[in-house]
């Protein structure tokens, strides 16, 4: 995304790119004139506005011929049947021939350029379909835009390391579970996820202890997992196989005997140790552990978030979204800056893990203060002890504060996300398994090995970045579909958002919800794909936008 | 510094990997080359295919798969050897006087192996009927989209220029509209003049045909500057002629490998449209409908959920897996590749040979 906005920045006006800080990896290639460019973008606007009229074409002559408001008055059996056909064929306009009732619609789109948008009313509810749009596009991106994030995110990093374990254990595993997933009916997914995540876990709550054979299995596949990820040597795979189900089993059994479920919490010492673990994690990923100052800002990072968690929790109470927003981008901000305070040859290093130390930290104490009102939540009446919902986006009737209201959102979305992320992050893991192959037998790799580099930088700045060009490609597609929702999912769990919408227009023979569902995810799609053209030709110089 | 590198069991690390790996290589392509020697294309794909653990297994499985599903209740007129039928809504009536109450079969079949719904049908049959509304979809699917496709695809990548950017726009205006959209108004249109599995299969060829034809533009495109296309003209071949005698055996590999995968999907999608409700629909059965039809009843009778959905799985898994192995077959850069273990065996075997005849045409075989 932030791509794109650069690409357009420099269409539009390539003076600011030259006014920022010269640093090293500012694009070299610049845009040099920038008329060739407006030239193909408005080329590509003009030829992907036809395609969409084309498209609205197609569509609205399908659902003329599909649908028949008449459906249900032809089988009425009221005295003035007649006059009531009548009145709804005028109503209708069907008299009219679909092709032009297509063009009248089209020009009521048209006005959306000038603001002035006329998609036509919904004659079920009389309401007009901007207004119908309007609730659905949040409802359905509150319900599809956390699990693609997460999707992608997953996929990708499941995708690298089964590349880099290539024919391992763990690399067949990832690919039988991709093509499991591949072939997973969504509504089969959500149907079970209902029964096993939300009945079953609600089930648990009751009585939430684990039996010593259920610890015992837990641990066992834990322990295989993760020595099948971290993989070596067969000693280094004992070790890791008992350290991590040691691990589990203690963290089981101590979920186990305090109840932790009923009322869980984190905690500063919590908050504490996680962070200095995220603390390593990231410096190990993102500059080596080699690099002191860059390990010293994240565990000083770590430090510091379990500290500020005190004067933290006077303030939580007066939360509002906004707060939130503002205090991770001052958690994020003073990341950097402790980074930068540490100075040496390569700050960036530093100031770049210090960042993601502080989101991870600051998304510990979050989850802790939303941890801290679930006892509250479960056991209001309106919830009564079953906090995982399975259908719907809040819970009627509910009130409380922030936190309240942001855990309600929370438990309302777990499920449907779940079944989301399940579908799709299998092809994110194959895409992102196939690219960073193709790109670790590029000659550039070899060189870099050859240089003496670590096998840390070969796989992070040379490898990792370059096989996520192909992925750039792909994503701003799979966003554009989010717009219109998952209709299957969004059925299963009787969200209100896109697809409902559309399916609830299907059913009821009504045109015009229909055709703006269309328009949306048309739109958005074929704004995706000219947006496409554009991060590929950012991410590879290879590629040239010509006119 | 970690190296993590599969075998980072050497101090020497990557590079002694590296040359391990190329010896590996060599050794195998040798071996590739001498097997392949005198073979057709055809043969060798097919041998490759062969050899594909994976798609040999989901082959096998899908074999069984549509045995079962096609003999065991019958199809159309020919009678199977199922007991109970499958399609009639009071025909099949519980022995045991307990209509509510069904069993699983264990180890022993039993007269109802997937149990029976609250009405007394028997779910065995019922799923076989479904699967089978599922498999012509499939197929009619997997056959006049491709063929779709390729006409598509082939002219607009032959005849290029105005037709080809015609022919290319409205692919994309059927791109644009998402598919389970399409699908939805055209299986509401197909199934309000009542459901059939064919026409409903012929509706989703109209949708599912757009990346086929991209895909067979591309190849087209590139096939028609090589020489043998030149060559045909020349001898005087027609249009028609040079590309689909010519220069379709060529494009083979990609349409096989995508008919796959839009089998695949294609049986995903029925079973999601007809969930939906806008696909097979009431007295006609599919595996996406019994799901919605016994959704409700999950927690007190399983199986009624367990066995379509386990079906739909177990096609589209093997169609997957098929498709994956017909791909590696296909694709010439993609070596059988075996175990790192086998490789380092095959490595070592090769380094004592060299040791022990010591010749100075090593150099020359190590190229």
């Amino acid at each position: 995304m932030a791509t794109s906005v650069t690409g357009q920045a420099a269409v539009e006006a390539p003076e600011p790119a030259s006014a920022t800080p010269a640093s090293p990896t500012t694009p070299r290639r610049r845009l040099r004139a920038s008329a060739p460019i407006l030239t193909f973008l408005g080329r590509r606007l003009l030829s992907s506005a036809i395609v969409l009229v084309g498209a609205t074409f197609i569509v609205y002559m399908l659902l003329a011929l599909a649908l028949d408001p008449l459906e249900d008055l032809r089988t009425s059996t009221a005295p003035n049947k007649e006059a009531l056909i009548e009145a709804r064929i005028r109503d209708l306009d069907l008299n009219t021939p679909a092709p032009v009732r297509w063009a009248k619609w089209l020009g009521g789109v048209a006005g959306c350029v000038v603001g002035q948008c006329d998609l036509g009313d919904s004659w079920v509810n009389r309401q007009p379909v901007t207004a119908l749009l309007g609730t659905a596009i949040p409802s359905t991106l509150q319900l599809v835009g956390a699990a693609a994030f997460i999707a992608v995110g997953l996929g990708v990093v499941v995708g690298i390391a089964s590349a880099l374990r290539q024919y391992s254990g763990f690399d067949y595993g990832v690919t039988f579970m991709a093509f499991l997933l591949y072939s997973l009916p969504s509504f089969w997914v959500a149907v079970l996820l209902k029964l096993w995540g939300a009945i079953g876990f609600n089930d648990f709550l009751r009585n939430p202890v684990f039996s010593p054979s259920t610890i015992v299995l837990i641990s066992v596949i834990g322990g295989l997992l993760w020595q099948a990820i971290v993989g070596g040597p067969w000693r280094r795979r004992g070790i890791t196989f008992l350290v991590s189900a040691a691990a589990t089993a203690a963290a089981m059994a101590f979920v186990s005997a305090t109840k932790w479920f009923l009322d869980p919490s984190l905690g500063p010492v919590a908050i504490g140790l996680l962070g200095i673990g995220a603390a390593f994690a990231i410096t190990a990923l993102a500059a080596g552990l080699r690099n002191r100052r860059a390990l010293y800002t994240s565990l000083s990072v770590a430090l510091l978030g379990a500290l500020l968690w005190w004067p933290l929790q006077f303030l939580f109470p007066y939360a509002t979204g906004l707060m939130i927003v503002l205090l991770a981008l001052v958690a994020i901000g003073s990341g950097v800056l402790i980074g930068w305070l540490f100075g040496g040859p390569d700050r960036r290093q530093s100031m770049r893990a210090g960042a993601i130390t502080a989101v991870v930290v600051g998304a510990l104490i979050f989850v802790d203060r939303v941890m801290q009102v679930w006892q509250v939540y479960s056991r209001s009446s309106r919830v009564a002890g079953r906090p995982i919902a399975t259908i719907g986006a809040e819970t009627p009737g509910l009130q409380g504060d922030f936190w309240v209201e942001t855990l309600d959102t929370f438990t309302h979305l777990v499920l449907p996300t779940t079944a989301l992320i399940l579908i799709t992050f299998a092809s994110y893991t194959r895409y992102s398994r196939a690219s960073l192959l193709e790109v670790m037998n590029q000659d550039y790799i070899r060189t870099a090995r050859a240089k003496g580099l670590p096998e840390r930088v070969v796989t992070v700045r040379h490898a990792f970045r370059n096989a996520l060009i192909p992925l750039a490609t792909i994503v701003p597609l799979d966003i554009a579909y989010l717009f219109g929702g998952a209709i299957i999912t969004e059925r299963i769990f009787a969200w209100s958002g896109m697809g409902t919408l559309f399916l609830h227009s299907l059913a009821t023979s009504d045109a015009n919800p229909a055709m703006g569902y269309f328009i949306v995810v048309g739109t958005a799609l074929v704004v995706a794909n000219i947006v496409v053209d554009f991060v590929y030709a950012a991410l590879d110089p290879r590629i040239r936008v010509n006119a | 510094m970690t190296v993590p590198s599969p075998n980072p069991t050497t101090p020497e690390g990557v590079l002694s990997d590296d040359a391990q790996s190329e010896i590996g290589n060599s050794i195998e392509n040798a071996i590739e080359l001498k097997e392949v020697e005198g073979l057709s294309q055809g043969r060798i794909v097919l041998r490759r295919f062969l050899r594909h653990r994976g798609a040999m297994t989901a082959a096998t499985v899908l074999i069984l798969v549509v045995l079962l599903v096609t003999t065991s209740i019958g199809w159309g007129p020919i009678p199977g050897w199922w007991k109970w039928s499958p399609t009639q809504f009071d025909d099949v009536v519980n022995p045991g006087g307990s209509p509510t109450l069904s069993f699983s079969g264990g180890l022993t079949i039993g007269d109802h192996p997937f149990g029976q719904d609250n009405l007394g049908r028997d779910v065995f049959a019922r799923v076989m009927r479904g699967a089978q509304q599922s498999l012509i979809v499939m197929v009619v699917v997997g056959l006049l989209a491709t063929t779709i496709g390729i006409v598509m695809g082939a002219v607009s990548g032959f005849m290029r220029g105005r037709i080809d950017n015609i022919l290319m726009r409205f692919t994309d205006m059927v791109i644009t509209i998402p598919v389970i959209m399409i699908g939805a108004i055209l299986g509401r249109l197909v199934s309000s003049s009542g459901a059939n599995a064919f026409l409903l299969a012929v509706a989703l060829s109209l949708v599912t045909w757009t990346s086929m034809a991209r895909l067979v533009r591309a190849e087209f495109l590139s096939l028609r500057e090589r020489e043998f296309v030149d060559a045909a003209r020349v001898a005087g071949a027609s249009s028609s002629r040079i590309m689909f005698k010519h220069m379709l055996p060529n494009a083979v590999g990609v349409i096989i490998v995508n008919t796959t995968l839009l089998m695949a999907s294609a049986i995903l999608l029925e079973t999601a449209l007809s969930y939906l409700g806008f696909g097979i629909r009431s007295p006609n059965v599919s595996l996406g409908t019994l799901i919605a039809e016994y959704q409700t009843a999950f927690a007190t009778r399983p199986w009624l959920f367990w066995w379509p959905g386990l079906f739909i799985v177990l096609i589209a898994l093997c169609i997957n897996f098929i498709g994956d192995g017909l791909r590696d077959a296909f694709d010439p850069r993609q070596r059988r590749i075996p175990s790192k273990r086998a490789m380092d065996r095959a490595a070592e075997r090769a380094n004592r040979r060299r040791a022990a005849e010591a010749t100075p045409a090593t150099s020359a075989a190590g190229d």
